[in-house]
């Protein structure tokens, strides 16, 4: 019951800072709207069972990813950039029924029949976290069965670092 | 619960389209990408209950093509920014016909 009321009070944190990224004029306030979001949506995490991805999501989202956007709005200082840049008029019309129509898609396909899922209060991973610890039952598939992807991010990481120094830098 | 946290997915990644489509600042538009990234996680972790940890797994993969994504996005947008000053995205005309 508590767990439900919680599930609630986060989703609906989650809601209203997503919505009030989309309507914020100022960079900034959009940017801790979009870290609000986050922290909602770690909560409901936790709520999920999943507390090391919880964790990763306050430490590399809200921490890291979001710093480097806060970083880059200080660099080309957009802090004070206070006029309004929503489209007008067919641009809004067309975003809301494109947004519309997924959302609707999206949630038929959760609402079909066809999808049999339990109630989501107990789950056969809970028992697992239990005997395997929050991080042993991500390590074991991670390590195991995807080791080969694993690596791959190893690299994709690496790549992606050197992409960002040398399309950042002024002259190689 | 399990239900509910596949519609409220639904809804924030519905609130990213939303975003993507009607904001012209860049860097806006970059946050409402991560925000549907975001709402994918939160399905697959909401299936993973249901279905197995590997849903888990994939949402640590996903987070870190995330962080690949918006380093070398955000490079992509100092680099337009140092050529025309400005990241509203009306301005960015090379490519368009």
């Amino acid at each position: 019951m508590i767990r439900e009321i919680l599930w609630w009070i986060f989703a609906a944190e989650a809601v209203l800072g997503a919505l009030g990224m989309v309507l914020s004029r100022n960079p900034v306030g959009s940017l801790l709207s979009l870290v609000v979001t986050f922290f909602g949506l770690a909560a409901i995490y936790v709520l999920l069972g999943a507390f090391f991805i919880s964790a990763i999501q306050v430490i590399v989202y809200a921490g890291a990813i979001m710093v480097l956007f806060l970083f880059v709005i200080m660099l080309l200082n957009l802090g004070h950039d206070y006029h309004a840049d929503l489209r007008r008029g067919v641009w809004l019309v067309l975003g809301g029924l494109a947004s519309g129509l997924i959302g609707f898609v999206l949630y038929r396909a959760v609402r079909t029949p066809s999808l049999e899922l339990p109630s989501g209060l107990t789950s056969p991973l809970d028992e697992l976290v239990q005997r395997q610890g929050a991080v042993g039952v991500i390590a074991a598939p991670l390590f195991r069965d995807f080791s080969v992807a694993f690596e791959v991010t190893s690299v994709l990481l690496l790549v992606a670092a050197i992409g960002a120094v040398v399309l950042a830098k002024r002259r190689v | 619960m399990l239900t509910l946290s596949l519609v409220l997915a639904a809804i924030l990644f519905a609130i990213g389209v939303l975003g993507v489509v009607i904001r012209r600042n860049a860097i806006i538009l970059f946050m409402c990408v991560e925000l549907m990234l975001n709402a994918a996680n939160l399905a697959f972790i909401a299936l993973s209950r249901a279905v197995g940890i590997e849903g888990q797994v994939f949402v640590f993969f996903v987070i870190s093509v995330a962080a690949a994504e918006a380093a070398v996005g955000l490079a992509i947008i100092i680099s337009i920014f140092r050529h025309i000053e400005t990241v509203d995205i009306k301005n960015f005309n090379l490519l368009r016909w």
